[in-house]
C-alpha cells in the first residue's frame, strides 16, 4: 500500500488535506455505467473518494466493449454494474466500491428514499422525465445531484442543488488587499517611520513598494483636498511622480510601485459581488441557518462597525523587492491586523450563535479564520430546479442564444435537440436514427418535434438548421468513447469542486459541441 | 424500444459516425465500412508521452477505432503518478511507463496493437516519425513539444509556388494540463500555426535573482532556492544534487528551515521544498481526461473527416466556473520551423565541415554540433561513435557532391542551440542553393525561381 500522502501529492497541492478529507468522506452514487458514467467515476476513484455505488440494470453487450474501457470480453452477458465496479476497485483499494444490479429508472420510481444515503448522485444518460423526478428527490433529501449525458458529438453536464456556498473559491487572479489608500494606524505609522529622503541609496532601493505607495498616496491626498487620483490625467501624473523618483535611483522597487499604482486608485470598501451576498435574505439568520450564513451575518456587522466599510484583512502580502527586515516587519504588521480582525469577527460569530439558540462554540476557530481570510472571495451558487428550467426557461436568455449567429448557435441548437430527442423517444419508442433504416422519416419527425418544442417554450419564430437536425439523427443516440471521456471528465471535476467546497462550480447547463469545440454554458 | 434486429458489433456506436453520411463534416469524408476498416488497418498513430495525458490518450484512441498505435516515453512509474495515470498500479512502480501502458490497454481491448518505445524522443531517427499518419502529444515539457513539432514540420515540402504539399503534411495534436487548466490544439504544418509560431504562449519560467537568494530572502521559496542553488554547491563540492534522492531533498529542506529561522521567514515545509526544487506542476485525473478526450476526438476527425476539426486552439479552465474557448491563431509567415526552410546559399566548393561551421555562426540558427541528413541518408552524424566514424570522411568532401550535384536541395540538421543559458536539441530544415549551377544566378531563388 502506497503512503497516501505520496500517492495524492499532485492533487494535495491543489485542494490540500482538508479537500482530500472531504473527498474521502464522500459517498457517491452512479446511475448507469456506460462510458460516460464509468469515466466520471474513474477520475473520482483515482482521486480517492470514500465510497462508490454503481447502479445499472443492464448486461454487458458486445457493443459496450467498443466504447467502455471498464468492461472486457470476459464481461459479455454479465451485469454491467458488477463488471464496471470490479474494474474501478482495481484502480484504488482505498475506495469502498459496491454495485446494485437494478435499472435507475426503477429505483427512482419505486424507492426514492434510497438516494438520501449519498453525498452526491451522478446521474448519466437519463431522459428528461427521470431527471425531473430524481431532481425532486435529491433536493428534498439535500443530496447534491449532477447530470451527465453523451449523445453523438454532443452532450451536457448540469449541476442541481438548492444552494452551494464556497469560502475557498481560490480565484486565479484576485486583487490583493494592501489598503494602500486606506492604511490603518499601525501601517500608517510604519510608513511614516521610514524617511525616504534620509536613506542611503542602497536602503532606498530596498524599501518595499507598499511603503512608497502609502507615502505617495498620502502626499497626494494632502495636496488634492483629501481625494485620491481618479481621472486619467491624475493617475498619469501620479505615475509620473513615481517615475521621476525612479530615474534618479533605478530601483526595482520603484518599477514595482509604478506597476502596482493601480492598487492605489482602486476604490475603497467591498465589491458589488460581496455586497450582494451581504444583502441576501439568508444573511438574516435564525436557528436553521448554516454556518456559512451565520459567518456572513457576522461579517456584515463587522463591515458596518469595526471594519469601517472594509472586509477583514487577509494578512498576506505578495513578494516584492525589499530588505529582509523591512519585508518581515511589514508582513508582521499585516498579520497582526488580520488577527485582530479575526478576533472581532469570532466574537460576533459567537454572539450570533448564542442569539439564534445554537452552541456558541459550534463553529471552530479554524473555520472562522479561513472565512476571514477569504471574506472578499465568498461565492454563493444557486441552481434552478430541472423542472423549472424545462417548463419555464429564462426566455430572454434562450432567445439571445438562439439569435446569436456566431459562437453559441450550434450549442443552443444541441440543447434544444437533446430535449427534442427525449420527446421523440417518448412518442416513437426509440431515438431518432438509433437504428439503421428509416432515417428520412426520423429526420422529418425530429424536425416536427423540435419545432413543437420551440413553440411550447415560447420561441415560435426560431428555427434550427437542417444540418444540425440531420447530424443529431446521424448520431443516433451513440455514446462515443472520446465524447464520454470528455463529458465524464467535466462531470468529475465539478463533483470534486462541489465536495471539497473549493473553487467555483459551473453555473447553468454545459453543452458540449464536439464539432468545433465551441461549447457553451447556457443559463436557463 | 422498437423490435429491430441489430447485428451485434463492437463498433456499434462508432459506426454511426463513420458509416453514415453527415451534413457537418470535414474534407474527404467517405463514410462506409471501408473507412472504418482502413482506420483500423492503415492509420498508424504515435502517442508521445505515457503519463497523465498519454494513458488517457491510448485508451481514448484505442476506443475510437485506431488499432495501430505506438507510444514513446523515457520515464518509469512513480508513486505520485497513481492519482491519475490509471493504467498503472502500485506494483508497477519503477517499470517503464510506455511498456506497462501499452500492455494494459492491449489486455483490455482485443484487436488493438500498441508498440512501446522506452527511450528519449531524440534517440529515434527522423524516419521513425515519418511512419505515422498522425502524432498526438501528451507532454509536460516545452522542449519536447518543440522538438517533435520540428520533426513533424521537417517532413513538410513546399511546391514551386511556396504552397505546402498536402501529402507531406504530418498533423500534430497537442494537449497540456496544469491543475484545473488545460489546452488542446491541432497543428497542420504549413496551414495552421506550428508550436514555434506561437511559442509566446509558453513564456519562460521566472527565476529568482541570485542576489535576492543570497542577500535579501523574503519568502519560503527564497530560502529553499538558496539551499538548492547556492548552499548545496558550497558544501558538497563537485557532488551533483539529485532531486530524486530523498536524502538530498531532506538536506535542502533542513538548510532552508535554518535559513528561514535566521531571517524570521515562515512557511518552509517539506512539501513546498519538493515543489520548488522539482518545479512540480499539480495534476489531476479530471483535467487530463478532458484534454486527452478532446485530442483523441480531433485525431479521429482529422484522419476520417467525420466532422469539422478544431481550428485551432482550445483552452479549458475549470477553476472558476467552467470556461472553454476556441482561438484561431495565425501562422508566423517567417517561422523557421514550419516555413519552407532557412535559405542557405553556397559555393559549390564548400565542404561539409565548412557547412557545419557555418551553421554555428548563422544568426537564425546558431546551431552547434550539427548532424546532417539529406533525403534520409546521413551525411555526418555526431553520435553514436560508430556512425560518426563511418561518416567522418564526408567532412572533407564538397556538400555539392554529397547532395548529388544538383542546384538545390533540402537538408535536415539536428544539433543544439543555446537559449536563456539552457541548451536544447533542435531540428532545422534548410533549403540549400548552389551558386552558378543550372543557370541559377546569385540571389534570384528566394521566391522559388
Amino acid at each position: 500500500m502506497a503512503e497516501p500522502k505520496t500517492k495524492y501529492d499532485r492533487q494535495l497541492r491543489i485542494w490540500g488535506d482538508q479537500g482530500q478529507a472531504a473527498l474521502e468522506k464522500a459517498s457517491i452514487c452512479l446511475l448507469n455505467c456506460g462510458p460516460t458514467g464509468s469515466e466520471t467515476l474513474k477520475n473520482l476513484v483515482l482521486g480517492g473518494v470514500g465510497s462508490i455505488t454503481v447502479i445499472d440494470g443492464s448486461k454487458v453487450e458486445l457493443g459496450d466493449l467498443g466504447n467502455n474501457f471498464m468492461v472486457d470480453e470476459s464481461c459479455v452477458g454479465q451485469s454491467k454494474a458488477k463488471c464496471v465496479c470490479a474494474f474501478l476497485q482495481e484502480l484504488n483499494d482505498a475506495v469502498k466500491a459496491k454495485f446494485i444490479e437494478e435499472y435507475p429508472v426503477t429505483l427512482i420510481e419505486t424507492n426514492p428514499s434510497f438516494f438520501s444515503q449519498f453525498t452526491l448522485v451522478v446521474a448519466t444518460q437519463l431522459m428528461e422525465d427521470s431527471m425531473v423526478k430524481l431532481d425532486r428527490i435529491c433536493r428534498e433529501a439535500n443530496v447534491i445531484l449532477i447530470f451527465a449525458r453523451s449523445y453523438g458529438l454532443t452532450g451536457l453536464v448540469r449541476i442541481s442543488l438548492k444552494e452551494h456556498t464556497v469560502v475557498e473559491s481560490k480565484p486565479d487572479h484576485f486583487l490583493d488587499d494592501l489598503r494602500l489608500n486606506n492604511p490603518w494606524p499601525e501601517l500608517k505609522s510604519f510608513a511614516e517611520s521610514i524617511d525616504l529622503d534620509a536613506q542611503d541609496p542602497v536602503a532606498l532601493r530596498h524599501t518595499p513598494y507598499v511603503v512608497l505607495l502609502i507615502k505617495m498616496a498620502e502626499q497626494w491626498v494632502k495636496s488634492h483636498g483629501g481625494s485620491l487620483p481618479s481621472t486619467r490625467e491624475e493617475k498619469k501624473e501620479f505615475k509620473e511622480l513615481l517615475k521621476a523618483r525612479m530615474v534618479a535611483l533605478d530601483g526595482d522597487n520603484y518599477k514595482e510601485a509604478i506597476e502596482a499604482s493601480f492598487k492605489v486608485f482602486a476604490p475603497r470598501g467591498i465589491s458589488s459581488d460581496l455586497q450582494q451576498i451581504l444583502n441576501d435574505s439568508c444573511a438574516e439568520v435564525d436557528s436553521n441557518s448554516s454556518d456559512f450564513w451565520v459567518m456572513v451575518a457576522a461579517l456584515k456587522e463587522f463591515i458596518s462597525n469595526e471594519g469601517g466599510g472594509e472586509a477583514p484583512l487577509e494578512g498576506s502580502i505578495p513578494d516584492m523587492t525589499s530588505s529582509t527586515e523591512l519585508y518581515v516587519n511589514l508582513q508582521n504588521i499585516y498579520q497582526a491586523k488580520a488577527e485582530a480582525d479575526f478576533l472581532v469577527i469570532e466574537q460576533r460569530v459567537r454572539n450570533i450563535l448564542k442569539k439564534i439558540g445554537k452552541d456558541p462554540l459550534s463553529i471552530s476557530k479554524t473555520t472562522i479564520k479561513s472565512f476571514c481570510r477569504n471574506a472578499r472571495k465568498l461565492k454563493v451558487c444557486r441552481y434552478r430546479s430541472i423542472e423549472n428550467e424545462i417548463n419555464s426557461p429564462i426566455l430572454p436568455e434562450l432567445q439571445k442564444y438562439l439569435t446569436d449567429e456566431d459562437y453559441s448557435s450550434t450549442a443552443v441548437g444541441f440543447y434544444i435537440l437533446l430535449r427534442a430527442v427525449d420527446r421523440f423517444a417518448a412518442n416513437y419508442n426509440s431515438f431518432p436514427g438509433q437504428f439503421d433504416g428509416g432515417m428520412d422519416e426520423d429526420i422529418s419527425r425530429l424536425k416536427t418535434t423540435a419545432v413543437g418544442l420551440l413553440s411550447d417554450l415560447g420561441c415560435n419564430g426560431s428555427t434550427l438548421t437542417e444540418d444540425l437536425i440531420n447530424e443529431i439523427c446521424r448520431f443516433g443516440a451513440s455514446e462515443l468513447h472520446a465524447v464520454s471521456a470528455f463529458i465524464g471528465g467535466i462531470a468529475s471535476q465539478e463533483v470534486i469542486k462541489l465536495i471539497t467546497r473549493q473553487f467555483v462550480p459551473m453555473p447553468g447547463t454545459f453543452i458540449f459541441n464536439g464539432i468545433d469545440h465551441k461549447s457553451q454554458i447556457l443559463s436557463l | 424500444m422498437a423490435e429491430t434486429v441489430v447485428q451485434p458489433s463492437r463498433s456499434r456506436d462508432l459506426d454511426k459516425l463513420l458509416l453514415r453520411p453527415g451534413n457537418i463534416i470535414g474534407n474527404n469524408f467517405d463514410p462506409g465500412q471501408e473507412l472504418r476498416d482502413d482506420l483500423a488497418e492503415y492509420v498508424k498513430v504515435l502517442v508521445v508521452g505515457a503519463g497523465g495525458l498519454g494513458c488517457e490518450l491510448l485508451k481514448d484512441l484505442a476506443l475510437s477505432g485506431f488499432k495501430k498505435l505506438e507510444v514513446i516515453d523515457m520515464d518509469t512509474i512513480e508513486v505520485t503518478n497513481l492519482n491519475r495515470q490509471f493504467l498503472f498500479r502500485f506494483e508497477d512502480v519503477g517499470k517503464p511507463k510506455a511498456e506497462v501502458a501499452a500492455k494494459r490497454v492491449m489486455e483490455r481491448i482485443s484487436g488493438v496493437n500498441i508498440k512501446p518505445h522506452y527511450c528519449r524522443i531524440e534517440e529515434k531517427d527522423i524516419d521513425f516519425y515519418s511512419d505515422f499518419s498522425i502524432i498526438v502529444l501528451g507532454l509536460d515539457s516545452i522542449e519536447a513539444r518543440s522538438y517533435i513539432n520540428a520533426v513533424a514540420c521537417s517532413f513538410l515540402e513546399y511546391d514551386s509556388d511556396d504552397k505546402p504539399r498536402d501529402e507531406t503534411m504530418k498533423p500534430l495534436v497537442d494537449g497540456g494540463t496544469e491543475g484545473f487548466k488545460g489546452h488542446a490544439r491541432v497543428i497542420m504544418p504549413g496551414v495552421t500555426p506550428c508550436f514555434e509560431c506561437t511559442i509566446w504562449l509558453f513564456p519562460p519560467q521566472v527565476k529568482f535573482p541570485l542576489c535576492t537568494l543570497a542577500e535579501t530572502p523574503r519568502t519560503a521559496a527564497h530560502c529553499i532556492e538558496y539551499a538548492h542553488l547556492i548552499k548545496w554547491d558550497e558544501v558538497h563540492s563537485g557532488k551533483t544534487f539529485d532531486p530524486d534522492d530523498p536524502e538530498h531533498m531532506k538536506w535542502i529542506y533542513n538548510e532552508a528551515v535554518k535559513r528561514a529561522e535566521l531571517f524570521g521567514i515562515p512557511g518552509v515545509t517539506y512539501s513546498l521544498t519538493q515543489g520548488v526544487v522539482k518545479n512540480i506542476i499539480p495534476a489531476i485525473a479530471s483535467t487530463n481526461a478532458i484534454v486527452s478526450a478532446a485530442c483523441a476526438l480531433e485525431a479521429l476527425k482529422i484522419t476520417t473527416g467525420c466532422s469539422k476539426t478544431l481550428s485551432n486552439y482550445l483552452t479549458y479552465n475549470g477553476a472558476e466556473g467552467l470556461h472553454t474557448k476556441v482561438t484561431e491563431f495565425v501562422r508566423d509567415k517567417d517561422c523557421l520551423v514550419c516555413g519552407p526552410g532557412v535559405l542557405i546559399e553556397l559555393e559549390t566548393s564548400v565542404t561539409l565541415q565548412k557547412f557545419i561551421d557555418l551553421l554555428e555562426k548563422h544568426p537564425d540558427l546558431l546551431l552547434s554540433k550539427a548532424s546532417v541528413t539529406h533525403q534520409g541518408s546521413s551525411l555526418y552524424m555526431q553520435a553514436p561513435p560508430v556512425l560518426e566514424e563511418m561518416t567522418r570522411s564526408n567532412l572533407n568532401l564538397p556538400l555539392f557532391d554529397l547532395m548529388g550535384k544538383t542546384s538545390r536541395g533540402t537538408i535536415h540538421v539536428t544539433g543544439t542551440t543555446s537559449k536563456n543559458d539552457t541548451k536544447t536539441s533542435v531540428l532545422r530544415k534548410l533549403r540549400v542553393f548552389f551558386k552558378g549551377v543550372d543557370g541559377v544566378t546569385d540571389m534570384d531563388m528566394a521566391g522559388g525561381a
